[in-house]
């Protein structure tokens, strides 16, 4: 299993996985099978696939500590730029499709909209972990400081969880349990959090762990 | 007209006519076969729209029916093996015939007619129907409304048996809905028996329903089952949901945004372009009703 997460090649077929959503979209488009309100679906299925990748690049350090596969890191960035690449796709079908290009309109709903200015955060602040997303960008800003912006996925997170809540009219199951991952997720890091800090009141630090997850 | 201006609208009409063409094409390739039973309709009304009637296979594959599913493809898949035979509809409260209908004493009641409505739904979409049936003041003239009766309350038929996504719904059912007596009375208010001259598809609302087309469309209930005059306004189930979003009266209204969206256009199903909503949907004829009201606050 490491061994292969460590491939080469590993990055491709993964890359292709990621690309099935879009696909699905393209096909359904060429079977005419978009439903009676083609706009509606292409935002909903853009919609739910960022959150399913924002929520999937937020596993990968919980899952790299729990499975004892910190090779998974290998694929944060590229789940990470997924999200954001679906998220594009989502807000431009907002922008172009639905709203065609009416700014005055889109900036109304932005102001006044609460599950569009939530939408619309979430967006935004994904604008710059896609750009800082390069080892470039890395070694510029230095590890440290890369980390706390990126951090900003966390708002991200929840700003998609809230704007899809508040969408939905009354059936809000779907948005429980993307709410509820987000929170596990989340309440996971506090929790490993809380686990270094005592550790390291012990006298502890967390470097011994992680080096017996490795060599395990 | 300046440079921009000419730009803007070249790239507009290109677009418009690339995607509004290929849209349609895409959302129905082909008519489905109509299913229903062929009803007798008697004559054309004067209330129809000439605009072009929206494909069946749309207006059966995009509902909000929760008692089916909340997915607006989930109705007609769901809602295939809805018994709606034997069907009757309990007329009580303030009247002095009390009674309850057969649907085929109901079917009876007074010539059916071909209205052809627009029917726009409160997420800002739109269709235009071609309903079967007549003028609800019918059925009330039947059962003489008491002078004490000032608004009429609807139920559909519940089943959790037949209808278990209801359970996830997150609305209380039976579904309720309402109207005040003078509203019912309207000429438009129609009771519906079907569409495309054949008997309502299970996922439109079958075996009868409302029509209210100055309405949104949660008003018009579906499934009807019982009908009770009543001297006090009704409970709504959305406005039981959420007072400030859905109001009793909900009428098509482009200058009282829902807190969620605007309510200024609507999407005609297979239109790329959202259309201006007009106000009570184009139906002028009932501003009367509302007449001194303050819309804005009965939204």
């Amino acid at each position: 299993m490491r061994k292969v997460l460590r491939s080469k090649w590993i990055k491709l077929p993964v890359f292709a996985l990621c690309l099935i959503p879009l696909g699905q979209i393209a096909w359904r488009a060429l079977h005419n099978d978009l439903t009676a309100n083609p706009i509606e679906f292409i935002t909903h299925q853009t919609g739910s696939w960022t959150l399913i990748f924002v929520i999937a690049t937020l596993a990968v350090t919980p899952a790299r500590r729990l499975l004892h596969l910190p090779e998974l890191i290998r694929f944060r960035r590229m789940l990470g730029l997924f999200a954001f690449f679906y998220g594009l796709l989502h807000f431009s079908t907002w922008l172009g499709l639905d709203k065609f290009f009416d700014w005055e309109e889109m900036l109304h709903d932005v102001s006044k909209r609460p599950f569009i200015t939530a939408g619309f955060t979430g967006f935004v602040l994904m604008i710059p972990l896609a750009l800082t997303s390069t080892a470039g960008w890395i070694r510029r800003l230095g590890g440290k400081r890369w980390l706390v912006l990126h951090r900003l996925i966390y708002v991200t997170a929840v700003a998609g969880v809230v704007h899809y809540y508040w969408l939905v009219k009354s059936d809000v199951r779907k948005p429980l349990f993307y709410g509820a991952l987000v929170a596990l997720l989340l309440g996971l890091r506090v929790g490993f959090w809380l686990v270094a800090r005592r550790e390291k009141s012990a006298g502890r630090g967390l470097e011994p762990k992680l080096t017996t997850a490795e060599s395990a | 007209m300046n440079r921009r201006k000419f730009l803007t609208g070249a790239l507009g009409v290109a677009a418009g006519a690339l995607a509004g063409r290929s849209l349609r094409e895409i959302a129905w390739p082909s008519q489905s076969a109509l299913a229903g039973t062929k009803l007798n309709v008697a004559a054309k009304s004067p209330f129809s729209t000439s605009e072009e009637v929206t494909p069946y296979n749309a207006v059966t594959h995009y509902n909000n029916f929760y008692e089916f599913g909340t997915g607006k493809e989930d109705p007609a898949k769901n809602a295939t093996n809805f018994r709606t035979s034997p069907w009757s509809v309990k007329v009580s409260g303030l009247v002095d015939k009390p009674r309850t209908f057969s649907l085929e004493e109901l079917q009876h009641l007074a010539p059916l007619e071909e209205r052809i409505y627009r029917h726009r739904c409160v997420e800002a979409w739109s269709i235009v129907v071609p309903w079967v049936g007549y003028s609800f003041n019918a059925l009330l003239k039947e059962v003489s409304p008491q002078s004490k009766a000032k608004f009429v309350a609807f139920e559909s038929y519940y089943s959790p048996g037949q209808m278990p996504m209801g359970n996830y719904a997150g609305i209380s059912f039976p579904y309720i809905e309402g109207l005040r007596l003078d509203e019912a009375m309207h000429p438009l208010a129609l009771l519906c028996f079907g569409m495309y001259g054949e008997t309502l598809p299970n996922q439109d609302g079958a075996p009868v329903r409302m029509v209210l087309p100055w309405k949104y469309g949660f008003k018009s209930i579906k499934s009807l089952a019982k009908i009770k005059l009543v001297e006090k306004k009704p409970e709504t189930t959305w406005n039981l949901s959420s007072s400030s979003e859905y109001g009793f009266y909900s009428n098509v209204n482009p200058h009282v945004d829902h807190p969620r969206w605007t309510q200024a256009k609507e999407r005609r199903l297979g239109e790329f372009f959202r259309r201006p909503t007009l106000m009570f949907n184009g139906y002028d004829q009932v501003a009367s009703l509302y007449a001194g009201m303050d819309l804005k606050k009965n939204y």
